[in-house]
């Protein structure tokens, strides 16, 4: 760079050190105000971080808010639904949801705060996307939706150990043991001898099931 | 209903049968597991099984820093990897505050674009293949190669490109590389041109797909469904025009919507969106500007805490968005995927009720699911 | 032209080798990123057919290799050993890919760290994703194994 720096008037913004947006009161926004009259007491904040209206409202009030938006502001569009651990906090997780309105052309964030053990209404009722997202949170955190019409895992399998994307779940898994087939698994040695190809495992176990695949003739 | 069987039952009574459709699959295009219920050959309901996939990929996005965090979106939906890419760097941008520079912005509406034709294709090829048609496959993988080519020249990998940073590119092009982007998209619309001469009026293909899998427009708000499965149920509604990001305000397209909301509309979307991309790309080559491909940023880039964003680009399947919650580190503390193909799943039990089961195999073609997005 | 009969010899086991790599007949079982770069192993660039192992089954029991394209997961695991199960012999797998090799970039609580742990490998293929030349190197690979192998009745009822 031979030219002289530039002074920083004529700054791009590229060119500036990143500014980072702050959060906002959002108190006058029309959906703000209209669900604060709907909900009263139940809104408990309603702030802008970079252009995103984030709503928090509390948790028995979560289906009632997210249908008053879908029905009087045209939030038509559940676009996703999770989860976050906060495991500081009294009440560790939030459930968090993104709405969509077509005829608005905007999205609007909505978020309430569950301990655990507790139950967060359902969504399915009011938008029948929210099933599947409800039971990957169920998976990952341990959160409740109550009348949910299958609350079971989704990406982990029915007897997995724990919920992990709790903060206090190792990455590696803790023993959750190995898979929906034990007899596959038995001696925890891997892969079984006597396939065809000649390998054998190397140290077989000290005390080998008397009745396994291998001794199947 | 005939008369009874000796034991007392109707003989042609409802008789349904429990036919699992199951993760290694020539058809599922990935491991899932359908639990059919079917009647003769009728499906009466279906209850996808998901998950065989899961590798824990949100939980690792909260141990790495921002930039490592990129080829990890790469194998969520893995044929298209460029758009994971911006979704994830739009969603970091927008947390941070960092403003990119028009030539980064151009060369990722670039890349985009090329990833969404790359995706269309490999999705033609499948589609077609599963249906029965072999020779789409051949001919858009041979197109798919050159696209890869070109992915390979600017990153360096032709799958999983890692080509997109916080802030800007990592890499300018190479030298000719826009020469050489400009020859293939020349070629092009020749070669949509011949994959409709083989299916757009074939008499096979539209009893295949015409009048499957009907998904009106409200069902598949209802269900979140976005992309080319919204627009082939008639709903104008594509992100790039919608809320625009990158460069894609400043070039001109069309949206391609079709309102039959069956198959074979949302055949025609994607072929018409192929068309489309190569438009913006030729639009993007010959406005290209100078300048720098990297915003200044700090060495080490952190995001406030208690901050979150939440930024989504339209996808080759639809919605795409990352849902970024920073705390004052160099990691994301959570970083959640909104995950186009399995919001579109779950229309499926719905378009799948009633149909034959070789009608399925088209629908999940439809869908266009890649795995890796859905089970994360 | 002589008019004599032309006449070969060779060695059963050379025979059998021959004819088994030449005709390889894998199974379609892509599970992530690896499967695509195996699907454009079979595009008229790469052309798989070439070397034989063109004819993909869908179903274990008509196949005689099984390329192991993608994540394993904990869940996925069984299906993979009954799949391998169901397969007659002879049989070869390849570990295509990273995370079949070792479980890849994911040390996670979901995913087998390595095919190997279910199912014994013959050719391991690193990459993430191999490119498609790599695939038939595996593949070639697994060829001159092949050649190498010493037959002999295979023991049945097992």
């Amino acid at each position: 760079m031979s030219e002289a720096p530039k002074p920083p008037a004529e700054l791009a913004p590229w060119e500036r050190e990143p500014a980072a947006p702050q959060w906002q009161e959002a108190a006058d926004d029309p959906v703000a105000l209209a669900l604060g009259e709907a909900l009263g007491e139940a809104l408990v904040s309603a702030r802008t971080f970079a252009g995103d209206l984030t709503l928090e409202v509390r948790r028995e009030a979560f289906r009632s808010a997210c249908a008053a938006l879908k029905e009087r502001h045209d939030f038509t569009l559940l676009v996703d639904l999770c989860g976050v651990d906060f495991p500081k906090r009294e009440e560790r997780f939030e459930v968090v949801v993104h709405l969509y309105s077509f005829s608005a052309n905007r999205r609007v964030r909505v978020k309430t705060a569950v301990g655990e053990g507790g139950e967060v209404p359902s969504l399915v009722p009011v938008y029948p996307a929210a099933n599947w997202p409800e039971r990957e949170t169920w998976d990952m955190f341990g959160i409740r939706f109550a009348d949910h019409p299958d609350l079971t895992r989704i990406l982990l399998w029915e007897g997995f150990n724990g919920h992990p994307l709790r903060k206090d779940f190792p990455v590696e898994g803790i023993d959750t043991g190995a898979a929906i087939y034990p007899e596959y698994y038995e001696a925890r040695q891997g892969p079984i001898a006597g396939t065809g190809t000649g390998w054998k495992v190397k140290n077989p176990p000290a005390a080998a099931p008397e009745s396994g695949p291998e001794e199947k003739k | 209903m005939n008369g009874n069987a000796p034991t007392g039952e109707p003989l042609f009574g409802l008789r349904e049968m429990e036919l699992n459709f199951g993760p290694q699959h020539p058809a599922t295009h990935g491991v899932m597991r359908l639990k059919l219920k079917v009647d003769g050959e009728r499906i009466v309901d279906c209850y996808p099984i998901i998950g065989y996939l899961h590798r824990g990929t949100e939980k690792l996005f909260e141990l790495h820093p921002f930039f490592q965090n990129v080829p990890h979106t790469d194998r969520l939906d893995y044929v298209a990897a460029a758009t994971n890419n911006l979704a994830y760097v739009g969603a970091v941008e927008k947390l941070v505050g960092l403003v990119v520079p028009p030539r980064a912005r151009y060369i990722r509406v670039i890349l985009a674009e090329l990833q969404r034709i790359s995706s269309h294709l490999v999705w033609l090829a499948t589609h077609a293949i599963d249906i029965g048609a072999m020779t789409p496959f051949f001919y858009c993988f041979r197109e798919r190669e050159l696209i890869l080519d070109l992915f390979e020249q600017y990153c360096g990998a032709r799958l999983t490109l890692n080509s997109m940073r916080p802030g800007g590119q990592p890499y300018d092009l190479p030298q000719g590389w826009v020469e050489r982007c400009g020859e293939f998209i020349a070629e092009f619309p020749a070669k949509v041109d011949e994959y409709e001469d083989l299916l757009t009026e074939n008499r096979i293909w539209k009893r295949r797909t015409v009048g499957i899998g009907v998904l009106p427009p409200e069902t598949a708000i209802a269900y979140g469904v976005t992309g080319p499965m919204l627009r082939g149920s008639g709903v104008d509604w594509d992100l790039r025009k919608a809320l625009p990001y990158e460069a894609y305000g400043e070039v001109e397209f069309d949206v391609p919507v079709f309102h039959n909301c069956d198959t074979y509309d949302r055949y025609l979307v994607r072929i018409e969106e192929m068309r489309q991309s190569a438009r913006i790309i030729r639009q993007c080559l010959d406005r290209l500007p100078d300048g720098p491909i990297m915003a200044k940023r700090p060495r080490v880039l952190k995001a406030a805490a208690a901050t979150e964003a939440y930024h989504a680009v339209e996808g080759p399947k639809g919605e795409l968005g990352f849902y970024i919650v920073g705390d004052g580190s160099t990691n994301p503390y959570r970083c959640h995927v909104r995950p186009t193909s399995f919001m579109n799943l779950q229309a499926l039990p719905e378009m799948s009720r009633g149909a034959l089961i070789s009608d399925l195999v088209a629908l999940i073609g439809t869908v266009d699911i890649v795995l890796g997005e859905i089970d994360r | 032209m002589t008019g004599e009969p032309e006449v070969v010899t060779t060695t059963y086991e050379k025979l059998y080798n021959w004819a088994r790599r030449s005709s390889l007949w894998p199974m379609q079982f892509g599970l992530a990123c690896c499967a695509i770069e195996m699907m454009a192993v079979l595009d008229p660039r790469h052309d798989m057919s070439r070397f034989g192992a063109e004819v993909f089954r869908s179903t274990p029991r008509q196949s005689d290799l099984m390329i192991v394209s993608g994540t394993v997961t904990e869940k996925m695991a069984p299906v993979i050993r009954r799949l391998w199960d169901q397969m007659p012999e002879p049989k070869w797998a390849i570990a295509m890919g990273a995370c079949a090799t070792c479980g890849g970039p994911y040390r996670t609580y979901a995913v087998t760290q390595g095919v190997d742990r279910v199912i014994p490998v013959d050719v391991y293929i690193p990459g993430c994703p191999p490119r498609p030349e790599a695939l038939i190197w595996g593949l070639l690979h697994l060829q001159r194994k092949i050649d190498r192998t010493r037959s002999r009745p295979v023991a049945v009822g097992r």
